[in-house]
């Protein structure tokens, strides 16, 4: 099953969205967190995001969602050094999410989560 | 010169500033750039290799700045400096062509990672005038010094006309209108780290 990893600022933040996407998904998806710096304060850490993407992978590939500046600039890094079975979305981080995960727990493939995870930004609120 | 001197004369630069670089960084940003650089720096200096090519030391100071300095500065800093070891590729001498390559590489991963052009108030604004003085000194004959002190002359002043720009990447871009006014704090480090290269190599001229 491809996997999905969280980047954000915030360790709560991260933990929740990666809370919802497992919950509100349409079966169970693997979602991991990767909030805060090293020592949990607000911040990114490319350690943790290592270590997220890990815990994510089980051969299928992973989904990158991350939340906004150094989140982005790290994953890109992060991404550009792991080859192509990591791949980091251009997509709304909670929508985003959701929409992986949901995609994902079908058994879909890498390009299909992304396809999800990215079509999440079409849906409008106003 | 030595490249391992530049590491270790940044970080000491960066340390004595890290207050003032955070106090700019907090009128525009989240306050933490100076103490962010000032974490990555001082674990590069730990990090450096006590044998191998001066490409290499970069390679492995710029690996370290990516994953312990958090925030933008990480990535961009780190990955420039990685590539500045990458364009130095074998060579035992740091010669001014080659430090040349080793700049224009830097801009060019800083700029393709962070997608900045000049005039966005980033550290952009710096680096490309030092790069551009720097290529400028060398085409006219001038040597290691002589083309560093051109470049680090060139990013004092491009950081300081970034007073009057509006921010248009990263934090300070959602101030809009009211980021003018501010030096950034990026550009002003990256002119420090430039000042650090020019001092090594006149006191070695």
């Amino acid at each position: 099953m491809v996997g999905i990893v969280v980047l954000a600022h915030s360790r709560k933040l991260a933990e929740g969205v990666a809370e919802m996407a497992r919950a509100m998904g349409v079966g169970k998806a693997v979602v991991e967190p990767a909030g805060g710096d090293e020592h949990g304060g607000l911040g990114t850490s490319m350690e943790r995001l290592k270590r997220a993407v890990r815990t994510a992978d089980g051969g299928d590939g992973v989904v990158v969602l991350a939340d906004l500046g150094s989140s982005v600039l790290t994953a890109k890094v992060f991404v550009a050094a792991a080859g192509t079975g990591v791949i980091l979305v251009d997509a709304p981080l909670v929508e985003g999410a959701v929409a992986a995960a949901s995609m994902a727990a079908t058994g879909a493939d890498l390009r299909a989560v992304v396809r999800a995870a990215e079509a999440a930004r079409g849906h409008r609120k106003t | 010169m030595s490249i391992l001197d530049w590491v270790r004369r940044s970080a000491e630069l960066i340390a004595a500033e890290a207050e003032r670089l955070s106090r700019l960084d907090a009128a525009i940003g989240d306050g933490d750039h100076g103490h962010n650089l000032d974490r990555g720096f001082a674990a590069a200096v730990e990090a450096l290799p006590e044998h191998g090519t001066p490409g290499r030391a970069l390679v492995v100071a710029g690996r370290t700045i990516v994953s312990t300095t958090g925030g933008v500065s990480g990535p961009l800093y780190g990955m420039a400096v990685r590539r500045a070891g990458k364009e130095l590729g074998d060579a035992g001498v740091v010669d001014a062509v080659r430090l040349g390559a080793a700049l224009r590489g830097a801009l060019e991963t800083v700029q393709e990672l962070g997608e900045a052009q000049e005039g966005e108030k980033t550290m952009v604004d710096a680096l490309a005038p030092a790069v551009a003085a720097y290529e400028q000194a060398l085409a006219a004959g001038g040597d290691l010094a002589e083309c560093t002190r051109a470049a680090a002359d060139a990013a004092e002043r491009g950081a300081q006309a970034t007073v009057p720009m509006q921010a248009r990447k990263g934090r300070a871009s959602y101030l809009g209108k009211r980021s003018i006014g501010h030096l950034d704090p990026g550009a002003v480090s990256t002119a420090l780290l430039i000042r650090a290269l020019a001092d090594l190599a006149s006191e070695h001229a």
